[in-house]
């Protein structure tokens, strides 16, 4: 039999160990919240899978009792979102409160109505942000973020709106990995094999909206970011130039969004350039 | 406890993040915790005293060697030896990544981290200066070397130490959790346990690896710490992400048994190894010549270059 060159196979996928991650999350929460002295969580939950996991998570590290989610529903909202939000938090014991947003982006609107889709998209995203802290305030909680890896770098998120909060479970984790930890958390099922949306107009989908499905772009992300590969190894892998091109320019305009704003530099000490603590600075 | 038997014990702790009162007091009950259990010596993880991403903290969390801040570490160790790392400051102001070694009410040695890692998430070059030594040293239990974290991970550190004739290497860490696959454990986890296991079994000699817990800034560090014996199996181990104390007995006669049956160290050849890195570093063919051997090989001539003639091969 004659020799024969052995090649490795395939690419490494972005494959989890979900139990273990869960464990971890678990952990985390726990620990980034407890060592500032804090018990209680608020998170918003919209009835997808990211809030779910992330109101989960939360119920798992402080207990349902000190989880409180607030569902913010517009007026064209999906009706199935909100029944999913409520039965995510039936699983999950959680308190809740729902908290229309209509109202307010009615009366914000009507003085600007040439505004179009996404900047009334936005705006929504801004407004629960606001709503989310004041009520964070009052439970004497933290704010629990919910955006994922695959969104955070691809920019696809509000910047001060659904990107902001204290502590993000999610934001290692690729939307597939999402949903591979939302099924071992226990995540209704229907909730996690459903298309995923912002729904911030009727009809809107993330991937119809991206052109591209969460499994392609996660797989491409993961080599990209995480495994370093060059432009001609992912060519080589099998992506197209066009996906990688895209994609590549999708993570670097999104950059901004990623960082505090930029700062003039003057002193001997500019806060984040050479004034350097952690977060956690003597906790 | 004697020379040729001893219990040594991990305390893998979470330090507060710059906080020396709060991970003293961690760090005292932890040492009563390992003295009621039995042991002879504890060590913690490295910068136990401090947290790790100190940051612009370092200056502020450095302590000298012999400072009065460390006189309960040193009234400690009249009872039971201490290993630990912290920020330490060098008499001419310099900072660095170190680990104390305390016996009989003394500083006996300070290894300083000889290899910062700055890369990834790791930023050690940008506060700390490097360690310049690797030395074995003697103790109540025979002679011992240690190694933070990032110096293991160069083969040549435990290799100086094994030459040096230690026979235990204690290891302290702030390990954390990167490279997560579908695996048990994430990646660089797997990494340090075929290493420590790697050294014990090649070198005949028991590694203690002290690991901690905890997270900074999101960052979780894996724990894990444990105790491996010559022939690659740990006497004792804590668990995964959480704090523990774990105790395992040294027994020195399992160095010896493993060195009879494996005898890389009666067989290592240390005028090969600094002849072979002389050239390598001078980039030079014949090189500096250390040991009788190598003397009377560099006054041989080289090998005639036979040619192959037609007909002959």
């Amino acid at each position: 039999m004659a020799a024969a060159l052995k090649t490795q196979p395939d690419y490494p996928r972005p494959e989890i160990n979900a139990p273990l991650v869960h464990k971890l999350l678990v952990a985390f929460i726990r620990n980034e919240f407890h060592k500032v002295g804090v018990k209680r969580a608020v998170v918003g939950i919209s009835g997808g899978v990211d809030s779910s996991l992330s109101a989960l998570l939360g119920a798992h590290a402080l207990g349902p009792e000190n989880v409180l989610g607030i569902m913010m529903p517009y007026k064209t909202s999906s009706k199935e979102s909100l029944e999913h939000a409520r039965l995510l938090a039936d699983r999950a014991g959680i308190k809740t409160l729902v908290v229309d947003i209509s109202p307010q982006l009615d009366a914000y609107f009507e003085r600007f109505a040439e505004a179009d889709r996404l900047r009334r998209g936005n705006k929504m995203a801004r407004e629960r942000m606001t709503i989310l802290y004041d009520h964070s305030a009052d439970f004497g909680a933290l704010v629990l973020g919910t955006s994922n890896k695959t969104e955070l770098l691809l920019g696809y998120g509000t910047l001060y709106g659904d990107m902001a909060s204290a502590v993000n479970p999610n934001g290692d984790l690729y939307k597939t990995q999402i949903w591979a930890l939302a099924a071992e958390a226990g995540v209704p099922e229907k909730i996690v094999r459903k298309q995923p949306s912002p729904d911030l107009w009727v009809g809107q989908t993330s991937e119809g909206e991206l052109g591209f499905s969460y499994r392609q772009v996660d797989e491409l992300l993961f080599l990209m970011i995480d495994r370093r590969y060059s432009n001609e190894e992912l060519l080589e892998a099998g992506f197209p130039e066009h996906f990688v091109r895209r994609v590549s320019e999708m993570v670097r305009n999104s950059q901004f969004k990623r960082r505090l704003p930029v700062i003039a530099k003057l002193s001997e000490r500019t806060i984040d350039r050479d004034f350097r603590y952690a977060r956690d600075w003597g906790r | 406890m004697s020379p040729d038997r001893y219990a040594l014990a991990l305390a893998q702790m979470n330090p507060h993040l710059g906080d020396l009162a709060a991970n003293r007091e961690i760090i005292r009950q932890q040492i009563a915790s390992a003295r009621s259990a039995g042991a002879d010596l504890v060590v913690f993880p490295e910068l136990s005293l401090t947290g790790y991403f100190l940051k612009d903290q370092v200056p502020a969390m450095a302590l000298r060697a012999d400072s009065k801040e460390l006189k309960w570490l040193r009234e400690a160790s009249r009872r039971i030896s201490i290993a630990i790392g912290m920020v330490e400051e060098s008499a001419d102001s310099l900072f660095y990544n170190s680990v104390l070694y305390f016996e009989g009410g003394e500083l006996r040695h300070v290894h300083r981290k000889c290899y910062l890692p700055t890369y990834g998430l790791f930023d050690e070059q940008r506060y700390f200066a490097r360690g310049r030594a690797l030395r074995a040293f003697d103790t109540r239990f025979g002679r011992l070397a240690m190694l933070i974290c990032e110096d293991m991970w160069h083969p040549s550190t435990v290799y100086v130490n094994v030459a040096d004739r230690a026979l235990s290497i204690i290891c302290v860490s702030s390990s954390p959790i990167w490279g997560m696959s579908k695996q048990e454990l994430p990646e660089n986890a797997i990494y340090w346990e075929n290493l420590t296991r790697f050294h014990a079994e090649t070198w005949g000699v028991f590694v203690a690896y002290c690991n901690r817990v905890g997270f900074e800034d999101g960052v979780g560090f894996w724990g894990g710490s444990e105790l491996i014996d010559p022939f690659g199996n740990p006497v004792c181990k804590a668990p995964y992400y959480e704090p523990a104390i774990a105790i395992g007995e040294v027994q020195m006669r399992r160095v010896r048994r493993k060195r009879i049956s494996s005898t890389m160290m009666r067989d290592e050849d240390l005028d090969l190894t600094i002849n072979e890195l002389i050239r390598v570093r001078t980039g030079s063919e014949s090189g500096a010549i250390i040991g009788a051997r190598a003397e009377r090989d560099a006054f041989a001539a080289p090998p005639p270059v036979r040619r192959s003639r037609k007909g002959r091969s």
